[in-house]
């Protein structure tokens, strides 16, 4: 197998939202620089957006300012944010909307040219081809060049600093060693570490893109990066089957949640994103379910607008409507709360930064949904998180590029051939199955209704071990299998780190998300961060004090 | 959630294993798709395939029944269809410079 061996002043892990703005910001600010962005598929449709996305939700609309989101984000989060980087996310977030309406964006405007604006923090787009849109002013950037189809495995790190990264071809026998003064990770966050809604044919049709799989976090982990609140999991509520957004139906069309009484529930359990699965979970328990939406009695022009509207982001529901002949004017939509993600986009686990968006890693930046402490960023704070991230990496790359030895590279050639000769009486997918499996019934999955205790999370790591040893063991017979096998390695790692993470934090602050059966209130002794470290194989827990939003935060090894 | 392609439209120009965000599509002549259950269902080749040879259904275990949805652009239009098992079709047409209402 061939080693190519490549430089560039600043890499980006990942071609989504928060890296393809980070790589507009890099050419923007530091032209001189040379950007290389690493692409797991093609940034064309890779991440997030690939199916479109039909609002902006992170938009500080006429009337509010920017610390009214820190204080939506900060309530969502029960007290558990950063308040620092909210704040200069929010800050950023109308300037890099309105850079994506110059690139193409279509979005909504009343007669007088101003957004129209559906609810408090929310305006509304055509976001079929966002992505493309982001992809093609990449490519306008002369200093940008993207690798597509380039997976990576591992920071190369010297000194508590990294110096680069090791990566494989998804498709052809070539692995990289890529020097670089500075990386920027935004892979995303985790997917796929539960069992899913449906693990049969259709364990794919989740709400998070299945293919971010936690590298960055991994990469991280593996490095021995400070990570932050891996136990406020994500857990979505969706319409039943396709898994489509309900934020459509509950905000747009003003549908309530109803129980199959049709009596209105959620002002019972409260509003909170984790309130709202909750109270399905419990009416669920009460013998009240299914659960639904209530569209019925929209109009039907309301209906048609809405099939068009999932067309640019879900469009399996509005095949689910016309296949059944149904309408959601004429039908309430059910809904249900997928599997647990760790996503810091949506919550606040991630990589533990300073203000500038660095881990405890010098050099190494995170932003988007790797990036812990700053939730409810949505596509606009991923990308104002990526232009944060990309100017502090302009300013950090004046030194010269640090020198990889041979005999690292020849290390890593080799262990990646070991695999191709392997012999294993599991893949790939059985071990995938097992993880997600002990998860679900250990670690707070669909099954138990989100709850775990302090045995089944003893019992969830042990398990988890056993996996990652065996994981060792798997035979690839190609390039694609080998990625997928590293897919499932960053997952176990990420694994165990959410269940130290769950274990730690001794209250249950957010249902469902991390609903500690032994510890079933919240106490506010837990008003800090729940932070770890991975150090020879063991995760160790640290706590923080909270960080107020006129602070500016600087990591002091 | 999966896709359909059609091996008869298809005339493996490569585009959709080029942009499948999971790189689950194949080239073997033609496209195929080598794991089919892990597809997302985003629809990202049924909009890149050049001669509308790829469909999106759902699976039976989330209700399918055996529908399936094109789509074509024209312009700045795109038409989505949706063939159900009795032949009879639907179409819906989006245009793309006009936002989401709600």
């Amino acid at each position: 197998m061939k080693t190519i061996q490549l430089e560039t002043d600043i890499l980006i892990l990942g071609g989504g939202a928060a890296g393809c703005y980070a790589a507009i910001t890099l050419q923007d600010k530091e032209p001189e620089a040379k950007v290389l962005i690493l692409e797991k598929a093609n940034i064309k449709r890779s991440g997030c957006l690939a199916a479109g996305v039909n609002a902006l939700n992170a938009y500080i609309v006429p009337g509010k300012t920017p610390e009214f989101y820190v204080d939506y984000a900060k309530k969502d989060a029960h007290g558990i944010v950063r308040e620092d980087l909210l704040l200069s996310m929010s800050e950023r977030l109308n300037k890099v909307t309105h850079h994506l309406e110059q690139l193409g964006l279509v979005i909504l405007k009343d007669e007088n040219g101003n957004y129209v604006t559906r609810g408090n923090r929310n305006i509304k787009i055509n976001g079929e081809n966002i992505k493309p849109i982001l992809a093609q002013a990449v490519e306008a950037c002369p200093n940008v060049t993207v690798m597509n189809h380039v997976n990576a495995v591992d920071y190369i790190v010297k000194d508590n600093t990294v110096i680069g990264v090791f990566a494989n071809d998804v498709l052809e026998e070539k692995l990289y060693v890529i020097r670089c003064k500075a990386c920027i990770c935004a892979t995303g966050g985790a997917a796929g570490l539960y069992r899913p809604n449906n693990p049969g044919f259709s364990r794919h049709k989740m709400w998070y893109p299945p293919f971010n799989t936690g590298a960055g976090y991994a990469m991280g982990i593996r490095a021995g990066a400070e990570m932050t609140t891996f136990e406020m999991r994500f857990i979505a509520l969706r319409c039943k089957d396709t898994i489509a957004p309900t934020g459509t139906l509950a905000q747009g069309v003003g549908a309530k949640q109803v129980n199959s009484r049709g009596e209105v529930y959620e002002q019972k359990y409260g509003l909170t994103t984790s309130q709202r699965v909750y109270g399905t979970v419990m009416e669920n328990k009460l013998g009240h379910g299914p659960c639904y939406l209530r569209t019925k009695g929209i109009s039907s022009e309301q209906a048609d607008s809405l099939k068009r509207a999932y067309l640019n982001m879900a469009p399996s529901q509005t095949l689910k409507w016309l296949e059944n002949g149904s309408s959601p004017d004429e039908e309430n939509v059910e809904i249900e709360g997928t599997e647990p993600y760790i996503i810091g986009g949506h919550t606040a686990s991630g990589y533990w930064v300073d203000s500038n968006r660095m881990s405890t890693i010098d050099g190494l930046f995170a932003a988007g949904d790797v990036a812990g402490g700053s939730p409810q960023k949505y596509v606009t704070g991923a990308l104002a998180e990526g232009e944060i991230a990309g100017e502090a990496a302009a300013a950090y790359v004046s030194h010269e590029l640090a020198t990889i030895s041979e005999d690292y590279v020849q290390q890593q050639a080799e262990a990646i051939q070991n695999y191709f000769t392997k012999e294993s009486l599991f893949t790939t997918e059985q071990l995938e199955e097992a993880m997600q499996g002990v998860m679900d019934h250990y670690a707070g999955g669909i099954s138990r209704d989100y709850a775990f205790t302090e045995s089944s999370l003893e019992l969830a790591d042990q398990k988890i071990q056993r996996l990652i040893t065996l994981s060792d063991s798997v035979h690839v017979s190609d390039m694609q299998e080998l990625t997928r096998l590293f897919e499932l390695k960053e997952r176990l790692l990420v694994c165990r780190v959410v269940i130290a993470h769950l274990a730690d934090r001794k209250e249950t602050r957010w249902h469902c998300f991390a609903e500690n059966l032994n510890y079933p209130e919240t106490d506010d002794r837990w008003l800090k961060y729940v932070n770890s470290r991975y150090k020879d194989g063991e995760i160790h827990m640290l706590h923080r004090e909270l960080v107020g939003r006129y602070e500016t935060y600087e990591h002091s090894h | 959630m999966s896709i359909h392609i059609d091996q008869k439209k298809c005339i493996g120009c490569g585009q959709c294993a080029e942009i499948c965000p999971g790189t689950l599509i194949q080239m073997k002549e033609k496209a195929f798709i080598r794991y089919p259950q892990e597809c997302w269902g985003c629809v990202s080749c049924v909009k890149q395939c050049p001669v509308h040879a790829i469909a999106l259904y759902l699976g039976s275990d989330i209700g399918g029944a055996g529908s399936r949805m094109t789509v074509e652009k024209e312009g700045s239009l795109l038409h989505w269809t949706v063939i159900r098992p009795d032949a009879s079709q639907e179409t819906i047409t989006v245009d793309s410079r006009d936002a989401n209402r709600y």
